[in-house]
C-alpha cells in the first residue's frame, strides 16, 4: 500500500488559537508519526480532525486516494466511513460492556464465528487472558490501555490515531508500557499517528516527529534529528532535551549501567531492562564544564573534548562540544568568560549519572 | 371504589408513558446533543407544562383540538367525530401535560453519558442510530425508567386537564381524581376515601420501586 496521508488544515478557535497544520506521512513503510508539542499546541485538534470528530474550517485531509475532508470540494466523511482506529487519552472504554464486549463492539458487520475469532486473537495479542468477562472498572490502568488498543485493532484499521496513549498511567507503568507499545506498533505495521507532549514517548515511539506550537508546525524530522538539531530556540525549548545519541548497554550492576556511546563510556542510573539498545539523553543544563581535569568529584562521567561552537541564547550560552560525539551544554555568559570558552578550546564535561537518561531504542532496519 | 374509573386511569397512564417513551427519547436525544443556538426555545416549550396551571393548558388544548380549529376539522373529517371529550383527546392532552416529566429525566440521563464514549463508538464504525441503542440507552436506563414512571404517576393524578379536555364521561374519560371529586361533591366521603387511598398506595408503590431501583440522586432536571 503506497498510500500517503496528507493533512493541510486550518481551524480557528476565536480568541484562543488558530491551528494551521500541513504535513504528510508516507504509509508505504508503516511508520509512527509523533505530533509533539506542549498543551494548547493544537496537536489533539489535528488528531480529532483526522478522526472525523472535528471539522477544519479550511483545507483537506486525504488518505491515499480517499478524500476525508476537503472544504473546497465540500467533502466531509463521517468517522464511521474512515476505517481508522482512534484511541483517546482516557481510553473511553464502555462501562456497560465486558472486556470482550468492548472488543466486539465495532465488529457488528462480522459473522458470530469471525467475531469470536477476532476477540480471541486480540486477547492473545494483548495478553488479556482471564479478563474477558471483567468490566473496565475492574481493570488496572495498563490493562485498560490494552483493552482500548484491542478494541481499536480488532477492526483492522488502516490508520491508528493515539492521543497521549500513556499519559493516563502512573509513572512506573508508563515507562514499562512505552517499550511494549513500540514493539506492538512495529509488529502490527499499521501506519500510526501518536500525539504526545512527553519527549521520552516521542523518542521511544516515533519514526518521525512533527513539532507544534500554537497551532503551527515548527519542525519535522526523525526524533533524533529534532532533539539534536532543533531548528531554533523555540523548538529547543519545547523539546527540552538537547543531546540524544544512540548507545548500547555494556554492563549493569547495582542499579547503575554503563553505556557505550561512540567509543565513550557513560555511567547512568537504570537497569538492563531498557536495553541493550538505548537512546542516551542529556539535558544541556545538566552538564558541568571545567577547563582542567581537577581531582575527584561526585560526577561519574567526565568527558574531555573540544569546543565546536558557542551560541548565546538569552541569559545563557549554548556550547557545542565534540567529545567523540557531539554534546550540547548550557552555561551562563560569565562562565563562558571565566573559562575562556571559544571554538577550539579544550574542555571537560562532567555529567552526574542521574542526569543521563536512557530511553529504549529499537533498531528499525 | 369505582373500578371503571381506575381502569380508565391506569390505561390512560400506561398509554401516556408508552407514547412519551417513543416520542420523548428522540426529542431528549436532540435536546442533549444538538448545538443549535435556538435550542433554548424548544427547551422552554418542553418545560412549560411544569409551570402552567392545568386549566390553562387544558383550555388551549381544547381550543386547539376543537371543531373550529384546523387540526380539529382535519381530525373530524379523518375519523368522523371530533377529538374533545373522547379518550383519544384525553390521551393527547395527558401526553402534552406530562411531557417535561418524561423528557427532562431522559435528557438529563443522556447528558450524563460521556461524549468521549460516543465518539469512541463512532470511530469504531458504529452509526449514530446504532450508537444510540447500543451505548446511550443502556447507559441511561435509570433516567429512562425515571421518566417513564414519573409521567405514569403524574398522569394518574391529573385533574384540571382531564376536566377541561376529557370532561366526565363514565368509562371513557372519568379518571380516578375526577371520581374522587364527584364523590366529595355528593358528600360520599367514604367512597372518596377508598379511591383516594388506592391512588395514594399505587403512587407510593410506584415511586418506591423507582427509588429502590435507582438508589441515586433523582435527576428531574438536566444538569448543565
Amino acid at each position: 500500500m503506497a498510500a500517503e496521508v496528507t493533512v493541510d488544515i486550518a481551524k480557528a478557535f476565536p480568541g484562543r488559537l488558530t491551528v494551521r497544520a500541513s504535513f504528510r506521512m508516507a504509509c508505504g513503510l508503516p511508520e509512527v508519526l509523533v505530533l509533539f508539542g506542549p498543551s494548547g499546541s493544537g496537536k489533539t485538534t489535528i488528531l480529532r480532525c483526522l478522526a472525523g470528530l472535528e471539522w477544519p474550517d479550511q483545507g483537506s485531509i486525504r488518505f491515499g486516494d480517499d478524500v476525508w475532508v476537503d472544504t473546497a470540494l465540500g467533502v466531509s466523511r463521517p468517522p464511521q466511513a474512515r476505517q481508522l482506529g482512534y484511541m483517546s487519552q482516557d481510553y473511553a472504554l464502555f462501562p456497560t460492556y465486558s472486556v470482550s464486549g468492548n472488543i466486539a463492539y465495532g465488529l457488528g458487520a462480522l459473522s458470530e464465528c469471525e467475531r469470536q475469532q477476532r476477540i480471541n486473537d486480540m486477547v492473545m495479542l494483548l495478553q488479556l487472558q482471564g479478563t474477558e468477562d471483567a468490566r473496565p472498572a475492574q481493570l488496572s490502568g495498563g490493562q485498560q490501555q490494552r483493552v482500548a488498543l484491542a478494541r481499536v485493532l480488532a477492526r483492522r484499521p488502516r490508520l491508528l490515531l493515539l492521543d497521549e496513549p500513556l499519559s493516563a498511567l502512573d509513572l512506573p507503568t508508563r515507562s514499562k508500557l512505552r517499550g511494549e507499545l513500540r514493539s506492538l506498533l512495529k509488529q502490527l505495521a499499521i501506519p500510526s499517528i501518536v500525539v504526545t507532549h512527553d519527549w521520552e514517548e516521542a523518542l521511544a515511539l516515533g519514526d518521525r516527529m512533527v513539532v507544534l506550537r500554537e497551532g503551527r508546525v515548527l519542525q519535522e524530522g526523525t526524533p533524533q534529528q529534532v532533539f539534536n538539531r532543533p531548528l531554533d530556540a523555540e523548538v529547543a525549548k519545547i523539546v527540552g532535551i538537547e543531546t540524544v545519541m544512540p548507545g548500547r548497554i555494556v554492563e549493569a550492576a547495582q542499579g547503575l549501567v554503563t553505556v557505550e556511546v561512540a567509543n565513550q563510556k557513560l555511567v547512568a542510573i537504570g537497569s538492563e531492562e531498557v536495553g541493550p539498545d538505548v537512546f542516551v539523553c542529556i539535558r544541556a543544563e545538566d552538564i558541568l564544564l571545567e577547563t582542567v581535569l581537577i581531582g575527584t568529584t561526585s560526577a561519574r562521567n567526565r568527558l574531555a573534548g573540544t569546543v565546536r561552537e558557542v551560541q548565546p541564547m538569552g541569559a545563557l550560552v549554548r556550547v557545542g562540544i565534540d567529545c567523540g560525539f557531539s554534546l550540547s551544554a548550557m552555561v551562563t555568559r560569565s562562565a563562558v568568560a571565566d573559562l575562556h570558552l571559544s571554538p577550539g578550546a579544550s574542555v571537560v564535561a562532567a555529567i552526574k549519572a542521574g542526569a543521563v537518561h536512557l530511553v529504549p531504542r529499537h533498531n528499525n532496519a | 371504589m369505582n373500578w371503571v374509573a381506575i381502569g380508565v386511569t391506569l390505561k390512560l397512564a400506561m398509554l401516556t408513558s408508552l407514547i412519551l417513551v417513543v416520542i420523548g427519547l428522540p426529542l431528549a436525544y436532540w435536546l442533549s446533543f444538538s448545538r443549535w443556538r435556538w435550542k433554548f426555545l424548544a427547551e422552554s416549550v418542553v418545560a412549560l407544562p411544569l409551570v402552567l396551571p392545568p386549566t390553562v393548558l387544558g383550555f388551549y388544548i381544547l381550543v386547539a383540538i376543537g371543531p373550529r380549529s384546523l387540526f380539529g376539522q382535519f381530525y373530524t373529517t379523518l375519523v368522523g367525530h371530533p377529538l374533545p371529550f373522547t379518550f383519544e383527546g384525553l390521551l393527547l392532552a395527558s401526553v402534552l401535560y406530562s411531557f417535561p416529566f418524561a423528557v427532562q429525566p431522559f435528557a438529563a440521563a443522556f447528558e450524563q453519558v460521556d461524549r468521549r464514549l460516543i465518539e469512541a463508538s463512532w470511530t469504531l464504525g458504529v452509526s449514530r442510530w446504532t450508537t444510540f441503542f447500543k451505548l446511550i440507552v443502556p447507559m441511561s436506563t435509570a433516567g429512562i425508567v425515571t421518566g417513564a414512571v414519573l409521567s405514569f404517576a403524574h398522569t394518574l393524578g391529573e385533574f384540571g386537564v382531564v376536566l377541561m379536555v376529557g370532561g366526565n364521561i363514565e368509562g371513557v374519560t372519568r379518571t380516578v381524581s375526577i371520581d374522587i371529586y364527584d364523590e366529595v361533591q355528593a358528600l360520599n366521603y367514604a367512597g372518596a376515601a377508598k379511591t383516594a387511598l388506592f391512588l395514594l398506595v399505587v403512587s407510593y408503590g410506584v415511586l418506591l420501586g423507582v427509588y429502590a431501583m435507582n438508589r441515586k440522586v433523582w435527576a428531574v432536571w438536566p444538569q448543565k
